[in-house]
Parts: structure tokens; sequence; C-alpha cells
């Protein structure tokens, strides 16, 4: 293997690592925002409790977001060195104000927060877990307005070979990182949301702390019937724009060959990259891909035949990626929009199955949102910067040896201090607010 | 303004938030080396990590800004500083995974292999992280093999005798800063034994700089600026003297003013260090053609004028509530209500 394949492996790697910690941390704390300023209102131990017990599961996921984040910065620069002079004078500046916005607001706060506890007011708590709400939030904006412009370059003029910032107006209106930004953070909104009704239904079933765990599962119900319904809705929209934008990642998202006009939608379908066709195609319901693709039943398709073969993505990468993000997709509106029948009914308790089935779909949005990034990461290649600078123009000059070297090593770091966060997610989410905190007169005494 | 005048400016800002993060995180890793001197038992333990606890994070966000601020104001600096110091790169990176877990996960299972495993991980990426940063810093002023292709040498060609006592200067006054925050921030055994530390560090560390710049004068390229304008001497004359008052005041057991001096040293020191180097960033041994300066990697004119606003009206609002969070946490620590995380 050559220097930019294991490049493109190890940037794939580790943001995918990064994004398994990220996603929740932009999810759960709005609700545990939602829970402090409950409890600064109401003085209501119970919405204390709650906010100490998600809190400290909270925490433990925060430090491995910082830690993959860093080698996010780091690597950049390591591995694509070429990328980071041709397009450093664009891409820097979100970075560092990504830095400078959002980084310094929710760590500050962060640690305010944490040693806070019982130094500051309630409304000082929640204030602070507000602000550590809105840092994650800038910072998916700004890390979405540089990968947006990757995606549909705006505001740069080529000069100096290189691509110079023209518009920063340009730069920060780009539809394709709101788009992004919206479908990104609200999906991530299902990750969190999703946490918490997993771990929630896990205790509702063994009928442990039930008032506690049944406040939580309705909070986190409210959140993900809204994430559930509001992410498919922003995503078919935005799945236009991407056909609109990037032609052959459209076509690949169907896995459309052909260029025509009031194309079907097949709802079981195989492809086949090499003999460039679709080995399966059956249900087919006419005209439907056409509509979801352009809102128009006879808009026209650009098909994958129409564009050359060196400017295609890998096209059953792309297609069963987004195949398995859109059926997620759905699972989580019958799951959340059943849960919400429940709970009207009052008949959350006894719902055993369900109850079941919930508390294993905690990995699903984690499924899901990765795959959805491969669509869109994947699905742009052969370019890192679409139309402007091909993967293979944006690698650093390295050995072989060295990228095994640092993929192997973060490979190897990762899985231990992987397998040590979720060891302990997992073991204090077993164990209950009781055991996990314990709220006294004179602080939080942590357990072990 | 002009490119130029800009490009100058972003030189200082980006020496102004280096400079910033080594006198921040100076307490943090040095509260992190002397973890294990000064800790006895788990509640001291725990007294230690709430001593840096709310505040740590956010002084590595100075190193992520400085990483961010190179890369926008500087990209070529930045792709050709990270792609070439690769290896070095990679080790700075696992220190600042395991010092960040080990601090905030020791304690979060009671198996005492896993404490031992993170508290060790904890202390050991606390002296890496000042090591790989001095060398760094010491190989910036002494000049790397950047030749046509980039750099041209290996990861050991990094180190060498001035390097790594560039990084025991780093190690040294850390350390000073460390014991000093423990000092001031706690009670109880914990202060004592920090004291000890202090007493030895700070006489360290005021050697390592003496000879740190007879070094510099002989072996660096970044001592022609000092020849050519001898007024820029007292850069690095002040440091000297004001490691030396550290040491006066730590005797003198006054541990706050002792505290604001090991500040103001590291301060001189970078000012010594980036002083020294303007205008270039990346130094070449191999021809000075090949040498990176802040006129030739310099972003676009545009792009340094929108980042400067955004340095000029962010920058002091993270100052301030950063001293604001510092003034929350007044209290001293005491060894029977420490939390730890
Ligand atoms: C819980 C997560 C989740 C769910 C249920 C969905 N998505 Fe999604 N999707 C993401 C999480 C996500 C993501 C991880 O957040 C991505 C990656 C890049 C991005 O902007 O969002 C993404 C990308 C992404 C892309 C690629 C954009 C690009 O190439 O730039 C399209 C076209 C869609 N989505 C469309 C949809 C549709 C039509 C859905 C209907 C069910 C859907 N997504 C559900
Ligand atoms: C869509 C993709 C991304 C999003 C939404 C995102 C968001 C976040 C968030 C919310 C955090 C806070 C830590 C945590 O939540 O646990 C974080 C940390 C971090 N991310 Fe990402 N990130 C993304 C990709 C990247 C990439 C590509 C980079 C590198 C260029 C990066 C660099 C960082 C850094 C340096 C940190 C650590 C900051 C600190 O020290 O506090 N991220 N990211
Ligand atoms: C967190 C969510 C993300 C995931 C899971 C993700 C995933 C991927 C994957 C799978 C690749 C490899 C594609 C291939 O080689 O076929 C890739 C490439 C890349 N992505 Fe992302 N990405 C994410 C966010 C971002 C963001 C926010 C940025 C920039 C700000 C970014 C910048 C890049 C770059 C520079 C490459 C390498 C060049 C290339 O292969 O195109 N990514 N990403």
């Amino acid at each position: 293997m050559d220097a930019l394949m294991l490049s493109r492996i190890q940037f794939a790697v580790t943001v995918g690592f990064h994004f398994i910690f990220v996603p929740l941390t932009i999810g759960l704390v709005i609700l545990l925002a939602v829970m402090e300023t409950k409890y600064a209102r109401t003085l209501n131990p119970l919405y204390r409790r709650m906010a100490d017990f998600w809190g400290k599961l909270f925490a433990i996921n925060f430090v491995l977001g910082i830690i993959t984040g860093l080698t996010m910065e780091f690597q950049i620069g390591m591995n694509w060195s070429e990328y980071s002079k041709y397009m450093g004078d664009i891409f820097g500046s979100p970075l560092a104000i990504e830095a400078l916005v959002a980084f310094f607001l929710e760590s500050t706060f962060m640690g305010i927060w944490l040693f806070g506890r019982d130094k500051i007011s309630p409304k000082l708590r929640a204030f602070s877990i507000w602000m550590v709400a809105l840092g994650t939030n800038i910072s998916a904006l700004w890390i979405i307005t540089a990968n947006g412009f990757m995606q549909n370059p705006v505001g740069y003029v080529i000069r100096n070979n290189r691509a110079e910032l023209e518009s920063f107006t340009a730069l920060v209106t780009n539809p394709y990182a709101w788009y992004m930004f919206f479908h990104t953070v609200i999906s991530a909104y299902i990750c969190g949301a999703f946490f918490v009704l997993a771990i929630s239904a896990y205790h509702i079933l063994r009928k442990n702390e039930l008032e506690f765990f049944k406040k939580s599962f309705k909070y986190a119900l409210v959140m993900a019937l809204f994430a559930s319904l509001a992410t498919p809705a922003i995503g078919h929209q935005y799945g236009t724009y991407v056909v609109e934008k990037q032609p052959a990642k459209g076509a690949a998202l169907e896995a459309v060959w052909e260029t025509g006009k009031g194309q079907p939608f097949h709802l079981i379908q195989i492809p086949d990259g090499e003999n460039e066709k679709n080995s399966v195609e059956a249900i087919s319901i006419p005209k439907l891909g056409s509509f979801l693709f352009t809102n128009d039943p006879n808009g026209k398709i650009t098909g994958l035949k129409d564009i050359p073969k060196d400017e295609r993505p890998n096209v059953p990468l792309v297609f069963w990626s987004f195949r398995i993000m859109v059926a997620l997709g759905m699972f989580f509106i019958f799951a959340t929009a059943y849960g919400a029948y429940l709970q009207v009914k009052n008949k959350l308790v006894d719902a055993k199955r369900y109850l079941k089935i919930m508390s294993y779909s905690v990995v699903l949005p984690y499924i899901a949102i990765n795959a959805g990034w491969v669509v869109a990461e994947a699905g742009r290649q052969p370019w890192t910067v679409y139309g402007l600078m091909k993967t293979a123009d944006a690698v650093s000059p390295l050995a072989t040896s060295q990228i095994v070297f640092s993929l192997g090593s973060l490979v190897f770091f990762y899985l231990i201090l992987g397998f040590a966060d979720i060891y302990l997610l997992i073991k204090y989410a077993r164990k209950g607010p009781a055991q996990a905190i314990n709220v006294q007169k004179g602080g939080v005494k942590h357990v072990s | 303004m002009s490119l130029d005048t800009l490009a100058i400016i972003w030189f200082v800002l980006w020496g102004v938030i280096w400079t910033v993060y080594f006198i921040l995180d100076a307490y943090s890793l040095g509260t992190g080396m002397i973890f294990p001197l000064v800790t006895k038992n788990r509640k001291e333990r725990n007294q230690l990590q709430e001593t840096i606890g709310p505040f740590w994070g956010g002084n590595e966000v100075w190193l992520v800004t400085a990483g961010g601020a190179t890369f926008a104001a500087f990209p070529a600096v930045y792709a050709t500083m990270f792609s070439s110091l690769y290896e070095a790169m990679l080790l700075l990176l696992f220190a600042l995974f395991f010092r960040g877990a080990g601090l905030e996960l020791m304690h979060k299972d009671d198996n005492p292999l896993w404490q031992k495993f993170f508290k060790w991980a904890f202390t050991i990426s606390s002296y890496a992280l000042p090591l790989l940063l001095g060398v760094a810093f010491s190989n910036l002023y002494y000049g790397l093999l950047l030749g046509e292709n980039g750099y041209e040498g290996s990861f050991f060609k990094l180190l060498h005798a001035y390097s790594i006592l560039g990084g025991l200067v780093f190690i040294a006054l850390f350390m000073t800063s460390g014991a000093l925050w423990v000092m001031i921030k706690n009670t109880g055994e914990v202060v004592s034994r920090s004291y000890k530390i202090a007493k030895f560090a700070a006489p360290v560390a005021a050697a390592a700089i003496a000879m740190f710049f007879v070094g510099t004068m002989n072996e660096s390229r970044i001592a022609d600026n000092f020849n050519e304008y001898p007024v820029l001497f007292s850069a690095p004359v002040a440091t000297l003297l004001i490691s030396l008052a550290t040491i006066y005041f730590i005797f003198k057991n006054k541990i706050k003013s002792a505290f604001a001096s090991v500040c103001i040293t590291i301060f001189a020191l970078s000012a010594t260090g980036f002083i020294g180097m303007f205008p270039n960033m990346l130094i070449s041994r191999i021809d000075e053609a090949y040498s990176l300066t802040l006129y030739n990697s310099s972003g676009s004119q545009k792009n340094l004028q929108l980042m400067f606003i955004v340095a000029v009206i962010m920058v002091p609002i993270v100052i301030g509530y950063q001293i604001w969070s510092y003034t929350l946490f007044k209290k001293k620590i005491t060894t029977d209500e420490a939390k730890g995380y």
C-alpha cells in the first residue's frame, strides 16, 4: 500500500473514532442543560440527581472527544501537507476561529461545571452547562464550515499557486455547510437522546429507580422524536442539493447508471460497480427516484455512465452507506413514535419488548452517523476539495513506513483508551444513580 | 494595512499565543510531574487533581489555538512543520492523549492496576510534553535540515545536546511552576512536599537557562539578531535575573511572588526565542534560501485581516472569562474535602 492509501485509511479511522464521541457530546449536553435549568428553577433534588448521573457519563465521554480531536488537528498538517499549503488560507481560519470561539468556551465552562458543582449556585451551574452546549454546537458549525468548503468551494480565488480567501461572507453562508450543519447536529441529538433512552430503558426493565428513569426517558423521548423527524426532512432537502452540486455522488447514492428523466426507485437493489449496472433491481416504484432527488417526478438524474470513470466515487460503498443511514432513519422515526404512543397511554413500564429493543438501539445512531460521513466523504472522491484538488495531490511526501508506524500506534492507543472509556460508560450506566453518584450535603462523593 | 505589516502582527500574535500556552500549561504539567512525589494516598491525589482540574482543559486549548493560528496565518509553516517533524508530532500527540486520559480516568475504577497505569501515564506524559516542546523549539532556533524538498533529516537528527538541554530547561521551569501552584492552591502535607521540590527545581532551572543561552549564542541560528542589535540582549539577561529572583522568593517563602516570577521567566525566555527568530519561522541549516520566513509563508491579506479582527475581539473575551473562572476557585483545597475527578 502506498502513502496515499495509508493516509486515507488513517484519516478515516481517526475521524471515525472522533465521531464516536462527538455526537454524544453534542446531543447529551442539551439534555443536561435542560435538567440543570429545571433544577435551578425548582430546586427539586430529582433534577439534581439526573444532572449528576447523566453528567458523570457525559464527562467520561468528553475526555475522549478532546483527545481524538487533537489528532484531527495534528494530522491535517502531518499527513495532508500539500492540502494544507494549497488550502490553508481558507481552511485554517475556520479552524482557528473554532478554537477561539468554541473550544475555549466549552473547556473553561466544563471545568467550572465539573468542579464548581457544590461551590456555585444552581443558576450558575445551569449557565455554565449552557455555555458548554453553546461551545460544542459552535464547534460543529466551524468545522463544518471548513468541510462545507471542501464539498462546495466558494468565496476563493486561485492566486500564488493556492486558493486564497476572497469572500468570508461567501464562506460562512455556503448553503452546503448549512445543510450539513443542521443535518449533522440534529442527528447528534438523536445520538444523545438514544443514549439516554437506552440506559433508561435498561433500568426501567429492571424496575430500578422508576421515577428517575421514567423522567429521563420522557425528556429524551421528546428530543429523539423531534430530531428523528427533522433529520430525514433536512436530509431529503440536503440530498437534492448534493445531487445538484456533485452529480457523481448524487448518482452513486442510488446507483443510477443511465441518465434519464422520471427515474424509478428500487426498494431492493444491488449495484455492481465492475459491470456498471445493478445486478438486482426489485420492488420498483415509478418516478419516485426522480422525485426524491429533484423534488420533481419527471426530474432528470445524470447517470454514472455519463461521468468519466476516474471521476466517480466507489459506488457500492456510497450506495450501501446511504441505504444504511436512510433505513436507520426510518427506524428512529418508528421507534420514537411508538415510544410516544406508549408514553401517552402510560404503558411504557410494561412494554418489555420495546424497552429491550430500545436498550440495544444505543449503537444505531453511531452507525447511521458514520455511514452518513462515508457517504459525504467517500462520495466526494476522487476530490479532496471538490473540483479543485484531488486527494492524490493533497498528501504529504512521507515514507510508507512513517505512516505504517503512525497508523499502527494510533490504532493501538485508541483501542486502549477507547475500551477503557467504553468500559467506564457501561459500568457507570449499569450502576445507576444510587451508586454512580452519591449526593451529600458536603458535596458529591465519588464511588471507588 | 499592508500584507507585510499584517504578517508581522501575526508573527507577534503567534508568539503571544505560544507564550500564554507555555505559562499556563507550565503549572498544570508541573503538577503532573510532581504528582507521584507529593501524594501519598487517594485523598491527596484527589487534592492534586482538583488543583488543576478546572483549568487544564482551558490551558490546553491555547495549544490548539497556537496550532490553528499557525495553520490560518502561516499555512506553509504549519504544513512543513507538522509533516517534517512527523514522529515528534506524533509523540507530542500521544503525550497529550495520556495526560488528559490519565488525569481524568485514573480514579474511575477501583482496580489498583488501572489506577497505577493511568497515574503513571499522566505523570510520564507530563514530563514528555515539556521535553518534546523544548526539543522542538530548540530545533527551531538551531535550524532544521530543510532543503528543496522539505525536511531532509530524520527524527534522530532532532536530538542533540542543544535541543535536549532546551527540553531540560522546560522541564525544570515547569516543575518549579507546578510545585509553586500546588503550594498556592492547597493546604496540608502536599504543600510542604512541594516546597522541597520547588527549592530543588528552581536552581536547576536557572542553571539550565544559563547553559542554554551559552548554547544558543554558540550553536543556534538565532544569535544573529542579538549580535546585530545588542540592546536585545536585555531579554535573555532579564530571563536569567528573574529566574534568580524566583530562587530568592522561594527561599524567602514568598510563594505567590515566586510563582509570578516563574511566569515572567517563561515569558522572557519565550520572548528571547521569538525575537531571535524574527522574521524567520523555520530556519534552514542547508541554505537560507529554503528558510520559511513570516513574509514568504503567510496567508493572504484578506485572511490575515479577518483573523486579526477575530483575534482582537475574542482573545480579550477568552482571557476575561478564564480569569473569572480562577476567581470561582479561590478557596484553598483541603485534603479532606478534595473531590478530584
Ligand atoms: C442519525 C443519523 C442520521 C440519519 C437518521 C440520517 N442521516 Fe443523513 N447524514 C448523517 C446522519 C444521519 C450525518 C452523519 O450527519 C451526515 C454526514 C455528513 C453530513 O452532513 O451529515 C449525513 C449525510 C447525508 C448525505 C450526504 C451529504 C453529502 O454528501 O454531503 C445525504 C444526502 C443525507 N445524509 C441524506 C439523508 C436522508 C435522506 C436521510 C433520511 C432518512 C438521512 N440522511 C438520515
Ligand atoms: C463534523 C465533524 C466534526 C465535528 C462536528 C466536531 C466537533 C467537535 C466537538 C463538539 C468537540 C468537543 C469535544 C467533545 O465533544 O468531546 C471536538 C473536539 C475537537 N475537535 Fe472535532 N469535530 C469534527 C471533526 C474534527 C476535525 C476534522 C478536526 C480537525 C481539523 C477536529 C478538531 C478537534 C479538536 C482539536 C478538538 C479538541 C478541542 C479541545 O481541546 O477542547 N474535529 N470536535
Ligand atoms: C466526523 C465526521 C467525518 C467522517 C466520519 C469523515 C470520514 C472520512 C472518510 C471515510 C474519508 C476517507 C475518504 C476516502 O479516502 O475514500 C475522509 C477523508 C477526508 N476528510 Fe473527512 N470525515 C469527517 C469529517 C471531516 C471534516 C469535518 C473535515 C474537514 C474539516 C474532513 C476532511 C477530510 C480530509 C482532509 C480527508 C482526506 C482527504 C480525502 O480522502 O478526501 N472530514 N473523511
